[in-house]
């Protein structure tokens, strides 16, 4: 078990250093940096002394390990677009991203688990028939236009939310629902399957047998170890949580990372940009990495192998 | 003792009885998804001959035209001589209202449209620059199609051959292409795919290498699982006895095996890569205007929607969404055809 974490942990460390890497070359193959930081009234002194000061003056491998030894301490250097340090600006956006991401996350599980239960029990049902609706949309809907569509009706047409912006309590209900459909619809479809093939097992029907009541034997017997796969790809959706905010956040203007890896990306703002990658590998990692051990106390299996 | 059977013959079916069994097993067809695919494809490749205009030129002064089903909106509005702009949605001029009805006078009430209906010229009307929507949607799918043949077929390739080895040598090449998959799962690749936008400039081989590196993993894992199982089988081992070389074995013996596997995979992976090309369209990282994408049209009408100006957004949306359903229940059959195992796997 230890060693299988420190294992994973190890896993972590790798990919961030190979993301880093891949952000410092891409961040140098677009050019000097300094010509992002000077304008056109800068002298050739101007020049020299930031080439000193960023050490643009030393070979690239060094450059990069000012870049690295940098980032561990949490500096990522200053933003081109708000002249404030890059983690100032992280910090602040963060928490809305937070919020979306775990309200979009509990409301995937919220609908998905309990329609896929229903679905797979009542299989045939209008019940099913409706969770397969729900699946199909959400799996083939581009988020980007799903979102648009609601934020037409919902909010244009209707009235009833704000369309964008996070100033009220229930602007979130739009970006949420847009972000967490298409997980809810994987965690139906999952747990449907899981739930179908567990139902089958030996075990269900000898605790039938026995006459145990069938609440007790889905909600006890059944979903327990049809929580094993679900639970395999909410690290997986956590990762892809991040990549999602980036379209939903543009969508709805919401201030969260998202939007500020695509503001930063207009702007040119590289320091920014790299910072808040840097924030989501991170993210997704850490998420990947706290499943990795509930996944392990969940399933004696892979605990003792 | 078995029983004589040399004088009985085995009539060959009929025709109608084949015919039932071709009809058969076309029932157990998906038949609306691949209709509806056919459709997609057949769009695609015929796109000059079906398409009603020009999917990049557009007259300004036929812009935003709703759809031909719909009708234009009647208001009443009251003649004046001056118009000001506060009043420009109560109020029309007089010599303008005189076009219309020649006696008319100054406070006169007078219906006039405020939003012209739809015209058959445009079925599905036109957009901001007054460019046909549905010749658009048509085009729009010659981009999809061609980002998603060339990434398969490239990305497929990469991650077959990684697969392959991977699964076949094990231990130290096993250890790091896997781990490989593993660091490629934690990067924000659309992050990174717009870095190289902006960096490189807008392109149709970005978008490719990008979304190439995001589904080699997933061919990689499934055909190393695949090689894993087939390497340990007899027929295996007798190549090897008989002097087959590595790359005989793997690419004659094993590879075969596999290919059931690898069509699902494929079908299904083809709607995510048009769900990522899209998505790189909408975010202005996709193919470079004025060539019609999907994503882009649906960008394109995104801040015209609170105008009222719901279809530019809307159809070319409901394109990408019926290719991806019917892949995805197309996939769904295959998977339970050819390969049920797969059905743990998602």
């Amino acid at each position: 078990m230890q060693k299988y974490l420190v294992r994973r942990f190890i896993l972590g460390l790798v990919t961030l250093l190979s993301v880093s890497l891949i952000i410092f070359i891409m961040s140098r193959v677009s050019g000097d940096p300094r010509h992002i930081y000077l304008d056109d009234y800068s002298t050739q002194e101007d020049w020299d002394r930031m080439g000193e000061v960023l050490g643009l003056d030393k070979p690239y491998y060094q450059q990069y390990g000012i870049f690295i030894s940098g980032a561990v301490r949490g500096d990522f250097g200053i933003s081109v677009r708000e002249g404030r340090p890059v983690t100032a600006v992280v910090f602040e956006r963060a928490p809305a991203t937070f919020q979306l991401g775990a309200v979009a996350f509990a409301l995937s599980l919220l609908v998905g688990v309990p329609l896929g239960i229903l679905s797979a029990v009542k299989r045939g049902s209008p019940a099913d028939a409706f969770g397969k609706f729900v699946a199909l949309i959400g799996q083939s809907a581009p988020p980007f236009w799903l979102g648009i569509m609601i934020m037409f009706f919902f909010a244009v047409k209707l009235g009833w939310v704000p369309p964008y912006g996070k100033q009220e309590w229930n602007s979130i209900i739009l970006p949420a629902v847009t972000l967490g459909w298409y997980y809810a619809a994987a965690n139906l479809r999952l747990v449907r399957s899981a739930m179908l093939d567990v139902l089958d097992s030996e075990y269900i029907k000898l605790a039938r047998a026995k006459g145990v009541n069938s609440r007790t034997i889905i909600l006890k017997h059944a979903f327990r170890n049809a929580l094993i796969p679900p639970l395999t790809f909410a690290g997986v959706t956590l990762g892809a949580l991040v990549t999602g905010s980036l379209v939903v956040e543009t969508v709805f203007a919401w201030p969260g990372l998202g939007r500020l890896a695509i503001e930063a990306l207009f702007a040119f703002d590289y320091p920014l940009l790299q910072g808040v990658v840097i924030t989501f590998t991170l993210m997704y990692i850490t998420a990947a990495f706290l499943v990795d051990v509930l996944y392990a106390y969940v399933d004696p299996r892979i605990r003792y192998a | 003792m078995a029983a004589d059977l040399s004088g009985i013959i085995i009539a060959p079916p009929t025709r109608r009885a084949r015919a039932a069994g071709v009809y058969r097993t076309l029932r157990r067809w998906p038949v609306i998804p691949v209709f509806l695919l056919g459709l997609v494809i057949f769009a695609g490749l015929f796109a000059p001959i079906l398409a009603p205009h020009d999917p990049e030129m557009g007259e300004l002064r036929e812009r935003n035209i709703p759809p031909a089903w719909s009708a234009g909106e009647k208001s009443l509005k009251t003649v004046v001589e001056r118009m000001t702009i506060s009043d420009r949605t109560t109020s029309v001029t007089l010599s303008d209202a005189q076009e219309i009805d020649s006696s008319i006078q100054v406070g006169d009430q007078l219906e006039v449209y405020s939003r012209p209906g739809g015209s058959t010229k445009f079925l599905l009307g036109t957009d901001h620059l007054g460019r046909d929507v549905l010749s658009r949607v048509i085009y729009g799918a010659r981009i999809s199609l061609l980002v998603s043949i060339v990434t398969l077929a490239v990305g497929g390739s990469i991650g077959v051959t990684m697969g392959l080895a991977a699964g076949w040598y094990g231990g130290v090449v096993d250890e790091f292409l896997m781990r490989l998959v593993d660091i490629k799962l934690a990067i924000p690749l659309i992050l990174i795919a717009l870095v190289l936008v902006i960096t490189l400039g807008q392109s149709l081989w970005i978008i490719v290498t990008v979304l190439c590196l995001f589904i080699w993993p997933r061919f990689a894992r499934q055909v190393r699982g695949e090689v894993l199982q087939l390497k340990h089988m007899d027929y295996v081992a007798l190549a090897k006895v008989s002097g087959a070389s590595t790359a005989r074995i793997l690419f004659i013996h094993i590879f075969p095996g596999t290919i059931n596997t690898l069509i699902v995979v494929a079908t299904l992976q083809v709607g995510i890569v048009i769900l990522l090309e899209s998505t790189l369209s909408f975010l202005g990282a996709g193919v470079p205007p004025p060539t019609p994408a999907w994503g882009s049209m649906v960008a394109d009408g995104r801040d015209k929607l609170a105008g009222g100006v719901w279809w530019i957004s809307t159809f070319p949306g409901v394109a990408i969404m019926i290719t991806v359903m019917s892949l995805n229940l197309f996939g769904d059959w295959l998977r339970d055809t050819l390969d049920p195992r797969l059905r743990q796997l998602e």
